[in-house]
């Protein structure tokens, strides 16, 4: 268990530090940072200023070796446009996100694995095609559009939710299920799929012909085991949703840092978009470590191997 | 006499034989309910793309500021003159989804082309080579999947400009994952086949087996994952347009046509519903599409 858990921290690591060079390099894929920094009206001045200001003037490595020293102690430089230091907008940001991403996860799995199970129960029966109609649909369906219908819906019809802001938990509610609806079709049809393998297994038969309760037999010896899949999915998806929640946080104007991300590219502060996707990248890797672990320590096969 | 009747009572020698592997082919493709409506609500999406310059009534460019935000033909005060209303430079609503049909198919499925030759090229590899090569690519992939899609997207477009190619290239050149994890899990199963073997054996260069045992037996996997990332791509491109870092205006496209509509949205909710209904029945058919190539095609559904 040991050994695995360092060979997948150490992969982690490498991970994390390519993720590092390709966010540095986007900086430099319109050639000259400096200039798009600096705005299309900036004189050649205001972008010699920038240049400087930015150490853009230095070699590559040496600005990367730089950005990512600084970047490791929490140092992710200064907003243009806030002019405040990037840690402390990220941090008051985070909050907002963090409780959005936990929200939309938990609703996704609360719809997902009870549909994903009675499917995988009944297969071929109506309950079996709705679930699938559920899968087929939200996967089809753009999660902006769906965010405009609800804030139609429940917002200006029924007046039932708040359509922006962040002041109470009810201003979660609508941009929780946008965001993690979209997760839903996955795990749902993993979690189906897994309750099938399972259920069809000897040790099933065995619960089952020593006489214990269906209930017990469910989810104590086949719901148990056709999860451990499910637990690298969630932490895959609450990642996507960290990355995608730009959007919803966009149209519901959640204080987050997706809709920070929005802000500064409008801003072209640029040190504040870096940070935000080197941080969630970085988070991902970690999500993905974490539930690696987590797997290995369910299931010894994988560790062993 | 008697032997004429018994023989007529025989079945005749075309039922008895098999029916031919192509004939069966289309009784399954026919009989998938869902890929026949996905397939064919699909190509007529791309006919009237295709033909949108023959089919509109109107020049989805032209405004008239008389005529802002029309009702469609639904509405209390539709008109056959604007079948699906006007926008609010008061072009016509009808012409702008046609083209942008044109719109969202074209980076669909240009997207999905250089994801699929990279995908596919890095997936084979790692498949067919394993070892160290597998190793770097797996390596790769996992890089890409910790980068924020849509984030990276819009901090690129951002920086280097906006417009229809660039969108393209920056996803394509995102998305190819899904074509590599798969095309390196299906290369892993045939490369362990005996006709493989049987290549190698009778001397053949790696590129030959790679281009004639191994794509072959790989293609149907690769055209399932390239239907369903026709639709990723859509569904991206949708949203980078909403956020305004997407195609630009003036060009029709239906996810900037619903961004556009947002300021209406709480009085005409029709502004934004016909474009987003639009791009859920788009990628709701690629999508049973798709599904439905994987179910005729998969072996083991085979009965």
């Amino acid at each position: 268990m040991l050994f695995y858990a360092l060979k997948r921290f150490g992969v982690a690591i490498l991970v994390a530090l390519s993720v590092s060079v390709v966010t540095f390099s986007l900086l430099h894929v319109s050639g000259d940072p400096a200039a798009a920094m600096a705005g299309e009206s900036a004189s050649e001045e205001d972008i010699e200023y920038v240049r400087k200001h930015y150490g853009f003037d230095r070699p590559l490595p040496v600005q990367y070796a730089d950005w990512a020293y600084r970047a490791m102690h929490g140092d992710f430089g200064q907003s243009i446009y806030l002019k405040r230091a990037v840690s402390g907008i990220l941090a008051e940001r985070a909050p907002t996100t963090m409780i959005l991403g936990a929200l939309a996860l938990s609703f996704a799995l609360i719809l997902a694995i009870p549909l994903g199970v009675l499917a995988a129960m009944f297969p071929n029966t109506m309950i079996d095609r709705f679930a699938l109609t559920i899968a087929v649909v939200g996967q089809a369906l753009p999660s902006f559009f769906f965010a405009l219908i609800m804030i139609i819906v429940f917002g200006v019809w029924l007046r039932w939710l708040p359509i922006s802001g962040h002041s109470s938990w009810l201003n979660f509610i609508m941009p929780s299920i946008a965001l993690g609806y979209y997760a839903t079709p996955a795990i749902m049809r993993l979690t189906r799929a897994g309750m099938m393998d399972v259920m069809s297994s000897d040790y099933i038969r065995t619960a089952r012909a020593k006489g214990l309760k269906p209930r017990v037999v469910l989810f104590k010896h086949a719901l148990r085991n056709a999860i451990i899949p499910v637990v690298s999915l969630s932490a895959v998806q609450l990642g996507f949703m960290l990355g995608g929640s730009i959007v919803i946080e966009a149209i519901f104007s959640l204080n987050g840092r997706g809709s920070l991300a929005w802000q500064s590219i409008q801003r072209s502060d640029f040190e504040v978009m870096q940070a935000i996707v080197l941080t969630i990248a970085t988070f991902y890797i970690l999500l993905t470590f974490l539930a690696d672990l987590l797997n290995a320590f369910l299931d010894p096969r994988i560790r062993v191997s | 006499m008697a032997n004429g009747t018994v023989a007529e009572k025989l079945p005749s020698a075309q039922a008895i034989l098999e029916p031919s592997p192509t004939s069966l082919m289309l009784k399954r493709v026919f009989g998938h309910a869902g890929m026949t409506i996905g397939g064919g609500v699909l190509l007529s999406i791309f006919l009237v793309a295709v033909l949108a310059p023959l089919l509109a009534p109107h020049d989805p460019f032209s405004q008239d500021l008389t005529k802002r935000f029309v009702d469609p033909i639904w509405g209390a005060k539709g008109t056959w003159e604007h079948v699906l209303g006007t926008d609010g430079f008061g072009r016509d609503y009808l012409s702008r989804m046609m083209f942008g049909a044109q719109t969202s198919l074209l980076i669909g499925f240009s997207a999905m082309l250089i994801s699929g030759i990279l995908g596919t090229a890095l997936g084979v590899a790692a498949g067919y080579f394993g070892g160290r090569v597998d190793m770097i690519i797996t390596f790769i992939i996992t890089t890409r999947l910790a980068m924020p899609v849509i984030l990276v997207a819009l901090v690129v477009v951002a920086l280097i400009g906006s417009s229809l190619t660039i969108v393209i290239w920056v996803l394509g050149l995102l998305i190819w994952d899904r074509f590599a994890v798969v095309m390196r899990a299906t290369t892993q199963q045939v490369r362990a086949m005996d006709y493989v073997a049987a290549a190698k054996a009778l001397g053949c260069s790696t590129l030959r087996i790679i281009l004639t045992e191994i794509m072959p037996n790989i293609v149907n996997a690769l055209i399932v994952v390239a239907t369903l990332e026709v639709a990723h791509a859509v569904l991206l491109e949708a949203a980078l347009s909403f956020l305004g870092l997407g195609v630009q205006p003036p060009t029709p496209s239906w996810g900037l046509m619903v961004s556009e509509g947002k300021g209406m949205m709480f009085f005409k909710a029709w502004v934004i519903a016909i474009p987003g209904t639009a791009l859920f029945m788009l990628v709701l058919c690629i999508n049973l599409l798709g599904d439905g190539i994987r179910d005729v095609t998969a072996p083991e559904n085979r009965n």
